[in-house]
């Protein structure tokens, strides 16, 4: 797939089979799109995120007028490739346990002088989360086909997972519910979507694995602290702040419960 | 009094001594205790966000025992869960009207509709039921859940008999009065659903019209 108009097509046809491929049994949308990701294998629509996340990455941007070519996602200044497969990971400079997305917000920071909380208050999807969402495409796509491969080693990196673990079971809210209310067991759906079981290997490798994503449904590339924004907004808890601790302790819970499972990000969901 | 003196400052100096030992003790205990780390992450990750108030991150006595799974399943769990179930049994009122069934129509209409208390509803939402999110309730709906068991034909194989009546009232008010961390959310306890919605739920479970029990 070679251009935005091939890219367009697709997502066309993909339109066409969701509305013609109606049929009035339950798997049949989940049949339909595994057909459309056969179709598109070489070409997810998130390629036009990446490829202006690309550009992002290498393009002078904010007060210093500095490219994201130097950031350290943890494998060295610039290194990308494999770099979302360890995260999250502890981070010496900021003393932290960092996800993707709060790692670029450092890097933004240090860099290029964009203030992290500029980002944290934006809405999802326009201004600078659109350019997040952009990079964050970039960086996973140089991830895809690696195993995940996170590390508990560091004291902090341990307690995270700890503290993630237990926010998955964390029950609250109107409607009593926490992560393991839709994603502790297996074979599980709402209405028709299928719930991976987060807390068994398997289960972690699919969500985990195939996220951040592109949604079909609402033609956005999600990235994982959308994700799990949302998983949040419909458990009817209070709204996560973005990069808060509680979203990067449970993305290394998953990351944890997925290591050595093969990472298809970006994906593609209903 | 000279020895007396140098006893007593000896005595304060102790008492100081070990308040700054214990004190220190404690915040060393606290930044290391994982109960301070976690309630510490909890209260700093999330915000209000329009009807979701940061409030709802605080748990009640059900929420924070269901909350521990592994205790959950102890044997003291198992006593704590009767506890648990009787608490949430005397919280629930019967019908004010005496009137257990309403319409199946509107019920069915509440079973589809999953709207209400995220931070994207607002006060004046009209809360829906989500039933199909998780339960087979007419068979013609083929987008159902499975997190909770199927009610095709709930009323055609209980009948209504007063029994079935209180039952099935008390389960969709306070599923948690009968399985302490059954998954269902606890719709007349927190009045998701108001009293007439929940007599329209029951109608489309027990009417013998209802399409559910055909």
């Amino acid at each position: 797939m070679n251009s935005a108009r091939d890219i367009f097509k697709s997502f066309l046809l993909l339109f066409a089979l969701l509305i013609g491929g109606h049929h009035a049994y339950a798997q049949s949308t989940a049949d339909d799109i595994a057909k459309y990701r056969e179709m598109i294998a070489e070409g997810n629509p998130s390629e036009l995120y990446e490829m202006a996340g690309e550009e992002l990455w290498k393009t002078p941007h904010g007060p210093k007028n500095a490219s994201l070519e130097k950031c350290d996602l943890g494998m060295g200044p610039g290194v990308v490739d494999g770099a979302s497969a360890q995260l999250p990971r502890y981070f010496k400079d900021t003393n932290r346990v960092q996800d993707l997305e709060s790692r670029l917000m450092t890097c933004m920071e240090k860099l290029q002088g964009i203030p992290p909380q500029s980002i944290i208050d934006a809405k999802f999807g326009v201004g600078p989360k659109k350019d997040m969402d952009a990079i964050v495409a970039y960086v996973v796509t140089h991830s895809k086909g690696k195993k995940v491969n996170v590390s508990i080693a560091n004291p902090k990196e341990k307690a995270m997972y700890e503290m993630g673990k237990r926010a998955f079971y964390y029950e609250a809210g109107p409607f009593d519910f926490s992560c393991a209310s839709c994603h502790g067991s297996a074979g599980k759906r709402i209405r028709l979507q299928d719930l991976p079981d987060l807390t068994t290997h398997e289960g972690a490798v699919i969500g985990w694995g195939s996220w951040p994503a592109y949604r079909v449904s609402s033609g956005q590339f999600w990235t994982m602290q959308q994700r799990l924004n949302d998983c949040f907004r419909q458990q009817r808890f209070p709204f996560p702040i973005y990069g808060s601790d509680v979203t990067i302790a449970l993305s290394m819970y998953m990351a944890k419960n997925a290591n050595g499972g093969v990472i298809q990000t970006p994906g593609l969901k209903r | 009094m000279k020895i007396s003196m140098i006893n007593s400052l000896k005595i304060r100096l102790l008492i100081s001594l070990s308040f700054v030992l214990t004190f220190s003790s404690i915040n060393a205990l606290a930044q290391k205790n994982p109960d301070t780390q976690f309630n510490k992450m909890m209260t700093e990750s999330f915000r209000t966000e329009g009807i979701a108030n940061v409030d709802r991150i605080i748990q009640d006595r059900t929420q924070q025992f269901c909350s521990d799974p592994k205790f959950v399943a102890s044997k003291a769990g198992a006593i704590k869960a009767v506890e648990i179930q009787n608490l949430n049994m005397a919280m629930i009122s019967p019908p004010s009207d005496a009137n257990y069934m309403g319409d199946w129509k509107s019920g069915e209409a509440i079973a589809q509709s999953g709207r209400g208390a995220t931070w994207t509803d607002t006060a004046n939402t009209t809360n829906g039921g989500g039933c199909y999110n998780c339960h087979e309730i007419d068979k013609k709906e083929i987008s159902h859940g499975n997190i909770g068991p199927s009610l095709w034909n709930y009323g055609k194989i209980r009948g209504n008999s007063q029994e079935v009546l209180t039952y099935t009232w008390n389960r969709i008010n306070n599923s948690k009065a009968y399985n302490a961390c059954s998954n269902m959310p606890r719709f007349g306890h927190f009045k998701i659903l108001n009293e007439k919605q929940i007599q329209d739920l029951m109608a489309l479970l027990l009417d013998p019209q209802s399409p559910v029990n055909q």
